[in-house]
């Protein structure tokens, strides 16, 4: 056989498919999606004891073959052999939930009676032991007819012997099995319910503390406090626990900045790596630790069943504004990136509702907007307090992330009531059980966010800011001309100022803007680069924020903050709408709306401070 | 009158047996979803939790081992009675 044969993982949401997808296949994955539909397909190789490579797909969770969405269409079609393009599954792993048997158990006779060589993976043994739940694989194997192998995907447990019977798998005894093709719903669930109990040989009632957890975290008034307490912790950690670890990034950027003025000769080799490579992406790169100290949050509260919580405590909210707490996750998760959080809509079964949140989704404050808040109000917002440990710079930054969640809220209003009209979308979600998140998941999950933030780092932003500093440096200015004004960048700024001029954005502001949009992080850049290039030795020396408190007047500063909360300067974020809309029709939707809202936000709020005399 | 008692009615902390839902009265694939879960005909449930504020809304149900989070316009189409 010249082919390789392709395993697929297949089970309820929640089975631990994923985690059990990464445990066998590590860092050999390939995603995309499948042709014609925004759903994921998962694929990665690994080999079977014999040596025989094989394809493992991570197909959807699903709770039935009869779909009743996009995903779980996917993953019927796929089974059944029907996806074109696809080829039919050599051997099905239906993943079960150890410790939730009765409903999982449902799916998987279903599957099983499709007469693939089949192997259950009984999933999550840690957990179930942990809720006082004692089972009996080989009584469950006689039940179903096939091979069952428990696991404990996140610990690596169980994998050898799964692989063995993946590989004993297509010489399997067919006659083992049931007749079961033909049950009723009804009748598959009696009989997962008798399997269920044949299965366990000892049970306690040590699963009440989850209840117990529940009857606090979802109690109508401590759950939405110890939600917004805990938001409000996270927000915060943001900016103090970050501070140590940017002065120590901060320092060996300057460091090697001086280390290649020390040793490389004066000229424009030097100017590029200084002003352009190392100040640029350097002034990016330093928000590194936020962006971490934010996914973790986000990530702890994912693994550990609380997000669901949080979803089910933020639904009432979101219903106002025609949502439902399903939208809350992806939401959240813009507040450090938009890219993932609009990946993550894909588990909103509504499309309206989907589409809303997509559209909103780059109002939340992304990560990439703090560097830029981050230097505006360091240089115009004074540092003082204005109440018992509220800081007023700190105050202001929570006023913006405020004023992108109520436009978001604002947004999505008027959208649902215009071009994603329909009926009010509902709420069905099934709660996780609760756990201490996996050190090692946490550590790999942390681990690919900075690397997808570095990596933009070094490719977009990189290039951007070369080029900009390519356009910037050219032609060289006479004597006595500002270079920023003679060079080719500053002309193109000259035109995009006509626009911008009234809005009380500086020609500074203009010539930021355009590189910017590749990624809002490349204003601060840009700035810093067009500064240092222009700077003498004085003004180098008071930095970013030192040359903008004395160039910059402060309506022009708040314009410039309010533009921010709206403009969608992000190449990644149009890319990935298109994707996930399959069309250019949403992407350019969104950046008209937005643009729209920050050139007007952004007039107002110059006027309305020129007019209060700020 | 307890043939009225519809799941949206039940207090938090009791017991309920669903005895029939008015699956038309709910939009197809939110039908389907519930009962893949298992909220059907016949299913013992309890009334864990309600939303916040005063619209009592979304409700956390009890079923097995899993909590499952529904809006009570779905509990609302299901008919149960005392256990
Ligand atoms: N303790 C424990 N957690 C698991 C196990 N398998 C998966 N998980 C966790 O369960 C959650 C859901 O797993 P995931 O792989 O995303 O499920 P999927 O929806 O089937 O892909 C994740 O937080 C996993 O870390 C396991 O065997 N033991
Ligand atoms: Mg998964």
């Amino acid at each position: 056989m010249s082919r390789v044969p392709v395993i697929a993982l297949v089970g309820n949401p929640n089975a631990g498919k994923s985690a059990l997808f990464n445990a066998l296949t590590g860092a050999r994955q390939k995603i995309a999606n499948y042709p014609g539909v925004t759903v994921e397909r998962k694929a990665g190789r690994a080999a079977l004891p014999s040596g025989q490579p094989i394809e493992l797909v991570d197909l959807p969770g699903s709770y039935s073959l009869d779909a009743a969405s996009p995903d779980e269409e996917v993953t019927s079609q796929v089974v059944m052999g029907r996806f074109r393009g696809e080829a039919m599954p050599e051997v099905l792993v239906v993943v079960v939930d150890a410790a939730n048997l009765e409903q999982h158990l449902v799916f998987a006779q279903e599957l099983i009676a499709l007469g693939r060589p089949t192997v259950v993976a009984l999933n999550m043994v840690d957990l179930a032991e942990r809720d006082g739940l004692v089972l009996d694989p080989a009584a469950l194997s006689t039940a179903l007819g096939v091979p069952v192998v428990p696991t404990v995907a996140v610990r690596k447990r169980g994998l050898d012997a799964l692989l063995e019977e993946i590989e004993q798998a297509p010489q399997q005894d067919r006659t083992l099995r049931h007749e079961v093709a033909e049950l009723s719903l009804p009748e598959r669930r009696l009989a997962a319910h008798n399997m269920a109990n044949g299965a366990i040989l000892s049970e306690t009632t040590a699963y009440r503390w989850h209840s117990r957890l529940d009857k606090v975290l979802l109690n109508p008034w401590a759950g939405p406090i110890i939600l917004f307490a805990l938001l409000f912790v996270m927000f915060q950690a943001v900016f103090a626990w970050a501070d140590p670890f940017i002065t120590l990034i901060e320092d060996a950027i300057e460091s090697m900045i001086g280390f290649v003025q020390a040793t490389m000769p004066d000229g424009i080799v030097q100017d590029f790596l200084t002003q352009g490579v190392l100040t640029g992406v350097g002034s990016v790169v330093v928000f590194l630790p936020q962006i971490i100290i934010l996914f973790a949050f986000i990530l702890v509260m994912e693994q550990s069943g609380y997000m669901a919580r949080a979803a089910f405590l933020m639904d009432r909210l979101m219903a106002y504004v025609g949502l439902s707490g399903r939208s809350f996750i992806p939401l959240l998760s813009s507040f450090a990136c938009a890219i993932p959080g609009i990946m993550a809509t894909r588990a909103i079964a509504d499309p309206k509702d989907r589409l809303t949140t997509i559209l909103i989704a780059p109002l939340m404050t992304c990560s990439a907007r703090l560097p830029v808040y981050a230097v505006i109000i360091g240089a115009f917002i004074p540092s003082r307090t204005v109440g018992p440990g509220i800081g007023l710079q700190g105050l202001v930054l929570f006023g913006l992330y405020l004023f992108g969640i109520v436009g978001a809220m604002a947004v999505a209003l008027v959208l649902r009531r215009t071009v994603t009209k329909g009926a009010a979308s509902g709420f069905i979600m099934e709660m996780p059980r609760y756990q201490v998140p996996p050190l090692r998941d946490l550590l790999i999950g942390l681990w690919q966010r900075a690397y997808i933030f570095l990596r933009r780092a070094g490719t977009i932003i990189f290039m951007a800011t070369v080029i900009l500093w390519v356009l910037l440096s050219f032609p060289k200015a006479e004597p006595g001309e500002s270079q920023v004004e003679a060079s080719i960048a500053g002309r193109i700024a000259d035109g995009l100022n006509v626009v911008m001029e009234p809005i009380g954005f500086n020609h500074e502001i203009s010539l930021a803007l355009v590189p910017a949009m590749a990624a809002r992080e490349v204003a601060v850049s840009a700035l810093a680069t067009t500064y240092a290039i222009d700077g003498d030795e004085d003004a180098q020396a008071a930095g970013l924020t030192g040359r903008l408190a004395a160039d910059w007047s402060l309506p022009t500063a708040l314009a410039f903050l309010a533009w921010f909360v709206f403009a969608p300067q992000c190449l990644s974020t149009i890319a990935v709408t298109r994707r996930e809309t399959n069309g250019w029709k949403w992407p350019v939707v969104m950046l008209a709306y937005l643009f729209g809202l920050a050139y007007v936000f952004a007039g107002i709020t110059y006027w309305g401070a020129v007019a209060l005399g700020l | 009158m307890d043939s009225q008692l519809t799941l949206d009615q039940i207090a938090p902390g009791s017991r309920a047996e669903i005895i029939s839902v008015a699956w038309d009265a709910l939009a197809p694939d939110e039908a389907k979803r519930l009962r893949a879960l298992g909220l059907d005909e016949g299913a013992r449930v309890a009334v864990a939790h309600r939303g916040i504020f005063f619209g009592s809304d979304p409700m956390a149900i009890i079923l097995g081992r899993t909590t499952i989070a529904i809006r009570r316009a779905h509990a609302r189409a299901m008919q149960v009675k005392h256990p």
